[in-house]
């Protein structure tokens, strides 16, 4: 044999530099052009940053687990498009970090669950799975309506979501705290929440109007996803990667 | 006695010969005696069956939860979405990880004939540092403090400890390579080095993330969306990849031949086998994200080199399972070797498995159902916990310098016990998931989807049932083996180091 594998084998560098080298190559490949491929995200109208209520009721989702069950990615066949809606764009979560797409439906996708149900059903449902769907296997979040959201540092958490490229505004983090409270406010003034956040749906979210909980902030979140973008404005051939 | 080097000339290579020839006790080897750090494995070998057992406890709870879901308690600790990440971080890094760092400082010191570089200091670093890092990670999971990324879960302050330990551990394991006795470096070395480091690398990269507060737990991940998702896969794949099989793959290296007393089947076969499952593995991420927003291509390289993995994780099987070619009949009296032989049965099998699963009409039907979770445990259980449970069998006597172990009998109960609790978990979740992949995908004759989604939830129970009653029996096999070895160490020790190695 004219190659020998003894000089690999009898040098710890060589064999740990070539190892390395090797092991970086697919990676490199697929994920770099993922930022480099300006088709890779749908240029398409009205995604926007959460806003800090959905934010922290993102945080709950993320806190409680749910993805482990739930995924939030519809892909591209008749039966999803028909039980959740249209196909997932990657535009619809370019502003997630991390991603919430999941890897398991023990319950439904939950991609566009926002406006399919109130949110009287919401809170019901969170609270007790079973009075609502018998059939259920979901735990109950019973607690979150007790519990008064901790939001004081919604401000920095939107801030260190702008470091790490989600495009919020001096004038969004300036007011974080008050739209915040605003958007489970139902008789607060909400004409600066909806400009800053078009379609962030406000009012009464768990149906206790005098407390901010972390229900409130859960409902919110769930309440908007997948409903930012408008299907009808586009065609297939928009959407193409 | 694998001292003998004639054997390994039948494969006609020199090379051969340098290794699986290296290892011996010290008191035998004829060259210069070293002192191999021996308490520090020992104490790894206790934290794989602690947290072993942890691991399929936990499995068994949360299999439950889903066929009874009054199991949550309806408190927020112990619900299902905080459990589940438990779970499978206690049988991924607690289990697994304690049972790879301490066979691979066993093999190193072992097969180099040097001792651990850094000595006992450095053994007890790594042992400490690493079960604060499953104590750090878990009581996060129970507070709901995660990032949400699956086997990535803990936050920054967890991950940046954890890159502390796993740099030390790099210089450990490299530093004692490099100072080894032997001109060679054994095959397993090769493979527990392309596991740490690539463990680093996809570790450092999928956890980059900024901390809104450095008070506080909560972090941002640097990346979003679609790039999140495809590094995420990248790392999540490789996990199973590197960790879970690499890592394994350096065990099967070591104790398969010393169990069954024979040299590695194929020398060339382990460095072609090597290369290219390194080299393959690190593409296969996308197939966790067919027909999702990941650009197309993307999906394609995923699908096609996880249809090419197969042939090198064949190749490893076929090394280890030819290694008992001429010692078959060592299955017959050594249970403990049954097990490190099934465990490369089912490697093998999982293996095929997952390149069918990564085709993309495949994918289509399993993806999202329980087939893959039935898939992950044939590799969990079948593969890794057996080759473990194999590897241990074989390391107590010799750690604790046992004549044998307490019972041979219970390690057949063991390996029955667990396998009929393996073939219930898979087979459950291969009808349970498929069932559900169809039930979603089914229209009745108006056009109309035939089912709402919660009648395939209902569907479920009785393969919950079932799933639950294989994981309990895995656990039950694990407690007889608790209680074997804690009777093995218990026993008088041998003087003579010989007497261990013709029993063992």
């Amino acid at each position: 044999m004219a190659f020998r594998h003894d000089i690999i084998e009898r040098n710890v560098i060589l064999l740990a530099v070539l190892t390395l080298i090797t092991v970086s190559i697919g990676g490199l490949v697929q994920i770099i052009p993922l930022f480099a491929v300006e088709t890779t995200i749908e240029r398409v109208q009205g995604v926007r940053p959460y806003s800090p209520l959905e934010l922290a009721g993102r945080n709950i989702y993320i806190r409680e687990g749910c993805y482990v069950c739930h995924s939030q990615q519809i892909r591209s066949f008749r039966d999803e498009a028909e039980r959740y809606g249209h196909y997932s764009l990657a535009a619809e979560s370019m502003y997630d970090h991390p991603f919430q797409w999941g890897s398991k439906r023990t319950g439904p996708d939950l991609a566009r669950v926002g406006g399919k149900y109130s949110n009287e059903w919401h809170v019901a449902h969170l609270a007790d799975p079973r009075g609502v769907v018998p059939e259920s296997v979901m735990p109950p979040y019973s607690f979150l309506r007790e519990r008064a959201l901790r939001a004081d540092d919604i401000a920095a958490h939107l801030r260190t979501n702008r470091t790490v490229g989600v495009p919020y505004t001096e004038d969004m983090i300036a007011n974080a705290l008050a739209d915040l409270r605003a958007q489970a406010d139902p008789e607060a003034d909400t004409t600066g929440l909806l400009a800053r956040y078009p379609k962030a749906v406000a009012g009464d979210l768990d149906g206790d109007p005098r407390h901010l909980t972390e229900m409130d902030a859960l409902v919110a979140y769930l309440q908007m996803l997948g409903t930012l973008v408008k299907f009808s404005d586009y065609t297939l051939k928009d959407l193409q990667q | 006695m694998l001292t003998g080097s004639s054997r390994f000339r039948r494969e006609g290579t020199d090379s051969m010969t340098a290794i699986a020839t290296t290892d011996a006790l010290p008191a035998q080897s004829a060259r210069t005696a070293f002192e191999p750090v021996e308490d520090v494995v020992r104490a790894f070998v206790v934290a794989t069956m602690f947290w072993g057992v942890a691991a399929f406890l936990m499995g068994v709870v949360i299999a439950l939860q889903l066929a009874f879901p009054l199991l949550n308690l309806d408190l927020e600790w112990t619900s299902f979405g905080r459990l589940r990440p438990l779970h499978t971080s206690a049988a991924i890094f607690a289990f697994g990880g304690n049972a790879l760092l301490g066979t691979s400082i066993h093999v190193v010191q072992r097969t180099c004939r040097a001792r651990l570089f850094g000595g006992d200091l450095m053994g007890w670093f790594l042992f400490w540092g690493y079960q604060l890092f499953i104590v750090l990670a878990a009581t996060g999971y129970l507070l709901g403090v995660t990032q949400s990324k699956e086997y990535a879960e803990p936050e920054w302050y967890v991950d940046l400890w954890l890159t502390l330990v796993w740099v030390a551990y790099l210089v450990a394991f490299a530093g004692t390579l490099m100072k080894r006795e032997e001109p060679h470096i054994y095959v397993a070395n090769w493979f527990y080095l392309a596991f740490i480091l690539t463990i680093a690398m996809l570790h450092i990269v999928n956890n980059l993330a900024v901390p809104v507060s450095p008070f506080g737990t909560k972090s941002y991940i640097l990346f979003s969306g679609v790039q999140d998702a495809m590094v995420q896969w990248w790392y999540g794949h490789n996990a199973v990849g590197f960790f879970l099989t690499a890592g394994f793959l350096g065990m099967m290296y070591y104790f398969i031949p010393k169990q069954a007393d024979r040299p590695i089947y194929s020398y060339r076969l382990s460095i072609v086998h090597f290369w290219s499952l390194i080299f393959l593995y690190i593409w296969a991420g996308p197939h966790h994200l067919h027909y999702t927003a990941l650009p197309d291509w993307a999906q394609t390289l995923g699908m096609t080199f996880s249809i090419m993995l197969w042939m090198p994780s064949w190749g490893g099987m076929i090394n280890g399972l030819m290694t008992l070619s001429g010692a078959w009949d060592k299955l017959r009296t050594d249970p403990a070797l049954r097990f490190s032989v099934t465990a490369v049965a089912f490697y093998g099998m999982s293996t095929f498995e997952g390149p069918v699963m990564s085709i993309k009409p495949v994918n289509g039907l399993s993806h999202y159902t329980d087939w893959t979770i039935g898939h992950v445990h044939s590799g969990a259980l079948g593969w890794v916990a057996f080759i473990v449970f194999g590897a241990v069998y074989y390391l107590v006597p010799v750690l604790w310098r046992r004549p044998a172990l307490y019972s041979t009998r219970l390690v057949s109960w063991h390996f029955w016990i667990a396998t009929v609790g393996i073939v219930l978990y898979i087979t459950a979740m291969w009808v349970s998931g498929i069932m559900q992949g169809l039930m979603w995908r089914a229209y009745d004759e108006l056009g109309f989807l035939q089912y709402a989604f919660v009648e395939t939830v209902a569907a479920m129970h009785p393969f919950y049932l079932i799933r639950a009653l294989g994981g309990l029996c895995f656990l039950v096999g694990s407690l007889i083996m608790v209680y074997n070895l804690r009777m093995t160490v218990r026993g008088a020790a041998v003087t003579a180091d010989g007497a261990i190695r013709a029993t063992a």
